[in-house]
């Protein structure tokens, strides 16, 4: 099974970029930059399309194999149910993140592929895609409370379906545990108190790596939501909320304490260096995504695995979960195609959940009502943590402006893991620098 | 020059005076191909080069979004000022390209210079050596990264694993430690930039004339007077264009410290920093214009000094 393209996304900075991708990349860049008065002319050119058209096309950026044909699966099955035919363009992962801006400015297609957070509701924002309130009238039912806040606009619409998500949490070998007699914390200072525990037994309590500079974000964005809670993280990371205040700098504060049980070698590390280590019962637990479990390919140690959610610290119990969830889209130019918006209704559904989980069942359905009788025990928990919590984060490189999460936090996380210090100061120095252009 | 002659177009009498018939010979294909050979590559250079470079200079005092052209919005110096003031990763990665710099000067090219030298004396298989050591200037990107993976890795590298540390808590960090993976970046990009350097010596050394190397011979010095105070000199054209080299190299250097770990955690360089400015999800493309300009501006010292030489001789000669 291939990982969420996030994840692959990150993990290709150890030498899956060749020169020519980057080249490519820059080049079209340079020339989008310089094509730009061409292209707004373009977008201001291209007539509606005909709202009886019974055709689709789909922008997708899910190139792996597996999710590809999870999403061609749906295609048919939908274009067999209604008579609605759907192109699908299919463009790898990377280039279609990379590119997104002037996708959307150029000639999009009707709905694609993306990601609850920040970034759906800056394109909204910037009226470049259209909102989808009356699929959500046919569909809100399928969806959780916390399903349907991800996909809501700054300006309230509704904008995304949800199609699956995967959880951020802690993953453990049950043997290990039972063999030295762990039990699962609830609370924080159970945590630490297990990670001495593991400690004096001679493993790495908390394995961690960060050597791409994004793993981290995670137990960054858990700590502050259990210490500040679930909107202060919202607020924080649309910089509605300064950096440069205690709330903040206590976040780093208590990681402090957790900062001498986690690796110490993670700046030099993968994820998927770390996932060895838990495999091999070097280490005692790994805060992760749920991609982490497709590391394991002997069954015998993915069986092993087990899960729990992050431990109440200060408020709101461990009501709120990081879930990034990855799902459908409509553009400005969709949102006069009703096919177009008949096929994110058919996503929304049970019925077409359970086509694109049929193929692809590394993730967990977002939807309610869709089967969950092939799930393993593990999913099981996991997709229980998720329909329950009361808010779902979408982890911070999704729910924050992408260059604070790139050029900001990346650097300063890995020099916090260094030497356990941080400028809040500076922090909001770059954040109100960085939101202001945009 | 000062005879006109027939075939000169510049050269011949006043026009006046001139046959009406070459006039119209000239005139029509030549002129043609004339402009097109002058109009062309003048496109060419205009799009790829001055456009860009004076667009991307504009974009450095405005903040844009990248989205539809009315969000430009001019911001004076303030994307320098966050620059030097408020963006940490900017004061090291121009020590580090200093660094970089001095390295590549100091190691990187006596030793290409070095290893020129030794395939030079006409030593059996030197064409093999030669080959070898050219390689690493060859490879992509991708291959690179996986080279020195191999070297470095801190659990199964063979640097560790020579060093007998390999899977003890003491082994050491070669990339994640932000105190040595400069140090093991720099390696890694001596061993191709001292290739580089060693190819274009050899061809300077080629082009020495031998006489030169027999006159200091019967003179009665010795090789290394020889080489330092007859060679040497004489290759002045080939050392200007390594000190350009050596200097743009450390300039642009990038992949290596890409491929590790995208310029970060130690391992900052300007040319990184641009890059995460502008290409991909973290595009700030004000900043990243403004860390462009800067690298510019750098970079127009050491050409200049390349071009006033190059130019200089050519009016001398």
């Amino acid at each position: 099974m291939t990982m969420p393209e996030d994840a692959l996304r990150r993990a290709s900075s150890q030498g899956g970029w060749d020169r020519r991708t980057l080249l490519k990349t820059f080049g079209a860049g340079a020339i989008a930059m310089a094509g730009a008065p061409l292209l707004a002319a373009c977008t201001g050119g291209s007539g509606p399309s005909a709202s009886a058209s019974k055709t689709v096309s789909f922008g997708s950026g899910s190139s792996d194999e597996v999710p590809k044909a999870a999403y061609k699966a749906v295609t048919d099955a939908f274009t067999k149910k209604s008579g609605i035919t759907v192109t699908t363009n299919v463009v790898p992962h990377n280039d279609f993140q990379n590119k997104i801006n002037t996708y959307l400015q150029g000639s999009p297609d009707d709905t694609f592929t993306w990601f609850a957070g920040y970034r759906m509701q800056y394109y909204a924002g910037k009226g470049l895609l259209a909102p989808i309130d009356d699929v959500w009238e046919k569909i809100g039912g399928n969806y959780s409370e916390a399903m349907k806040k991800a996909s809501t606009g700054a300006d309230g619409k509704m904008y995304f379906v949800p199609n699956y998500n995967y959880p951020w949490g802690f993953f453990y070998r049950k043997s290990l545990w039972a063999e030295k007699g762990y039990e699962v914390p609830t609370t924080f200072d159970e945590l630490t108190a297990l990670a001495k525990k593991m400690k004096t037994d001679g493993l790495i309590p908390i394995e961690f790596a960060d050597k791409d500079g994004w793993p981290a974000m995670g137990t960054f964005d858990y700590l502050n939501m259990r210490l500040n809670g679930y909107q202060f993280h919202m607020d924080l990371t649309a910089h509605k909320e300064s950096w440069d205040q205690k709330k903040v700098s206590d976040v780093f504060d208590t990681w402090k304490e957790l900062l001498p049980f986690q690796n110490p070698n993670a700046l030099g590390m993968t994820w998927q260096d770390s996932a060895k280590n838990l495999g091999a019962k070097k280490s005692g637990m790994y805060l992760l995504g749920s991609f982490l479990t497709q590391q394991y390919t002997d069954k015998t140690v993915a069986a092993d695995i087990d899960f729990f959610p992050f431990p109440e610290l200060a408020v709101e119990g461990r009501d709120a979960v990081e879930a990034p969830i990855d799902g459908l889209l409509l553009s400005k130019k969709g949102g006069q195609n009703q096919s177009a918006k008949d096929f994110l209704a058919y996503l929304g559904t049970p019925e077409g959940q359970d086509v694109y989980a049929s193929v692809d069942s590394s993730n967990i359905a977002a939807a309610k009502g869709a089967d969950t009788s092939k799930f393993s025990p593990l999913t099981k928990k996991m997709a229980d943590v998720i329909s329950n919590a009361k808010s779902i984060s979408q982890f911070f490189d999704r729910d924050a402006l992408p260059a604070m999460a790139n050029n900001v936090m990346i650097p300063a996380l890995q020099s916090f893991i260094k030497d356990g210090n941080v400028d809040v100061k500076n922090l909001e120095a770059q954040a109100k620098s960085l939101y202001a252009a945009q | 020059m000062s005879t006109p002659s027939k075939t000169s177009p510049n050269g011949g009498p006043p026009r006046a005076a001139a046959p009406a018939g070459r006039v119209r010979r000239l005139s029509r294909r030549d002129k043609w191909v004339l402009s097109l050979m002058v109009g062309l590559p003048t496109l060419i250079q205009l799009v790829l080069v001055w456009i860009p470079t004076l667009l991307s200079a504009a974009l450095s005092f405005t903040r844009w979004n990248g989205l539809s052209l009315e969000d430009i919005k001019p911001a004076g110096l303030s994307n320098y000022e966050f620059i030097a003031q408020n963006y940490p990763p900017f004061w090291p990665a121009v020590q580090h390209n200093v660094l970089w710099l001095v390295f590549l000067a100091l190691i990187a090219t006596p030793l290409g210079l070095l290893l020129a030298i030794l395939l030079d004396q006409n030593i059996r298989g030197s064409k093999i050596y030669q080959s070898i050591f050219f390689t690493p200037v060859m490879l992509s990107l991708a291959l690179i990264g996986v080279i020195w993976q191999l070297f470095y890795n801190r659990d199964s590298g063979l640097l560790n694993f020579l060093l007998g540390t390999a899977g003890t808590p003491q082994a050491v960090d070669w990339f994640g430690d932000s105190g040595v993976n400069i140090w093991a970046a720099l390696i890694a990009a001596t061993w191709r930039h001292a290739g580089y350097v060693m190819i274009l010596y050899l061809a300077g050394l080629k082009g020495v004339d031998p006489t030169l190397r027999e006159a200091a011979q019967i003179d009665g010095a010795n090789a290394v007077q020889t080489f330092f105070r007859v060679i040497f000199p004489a290759m002045r054209p080939v050392n200007v264009i390594i000190i350009v080299i050596t200097v743009i190299e450390s300039l642009r250097a990038f992949d290596i410290v890409y491929v590790i770990n995208r310029g970060t955690n130690g391992l900052e360089l300007i040319s990184a920093l641009v890059i995460q400015n502008l290409v991909g999800e973290g595009q700030v493309i004000g900043v990243g214009s403004a860390l462009a300009v800067i690298l510019l501006v750098i970079s127009l010292v050491p050409i200049t000094f390349y071009l006033s030489r190059a130019f200089g001789k050519d009016k001398e000669a």
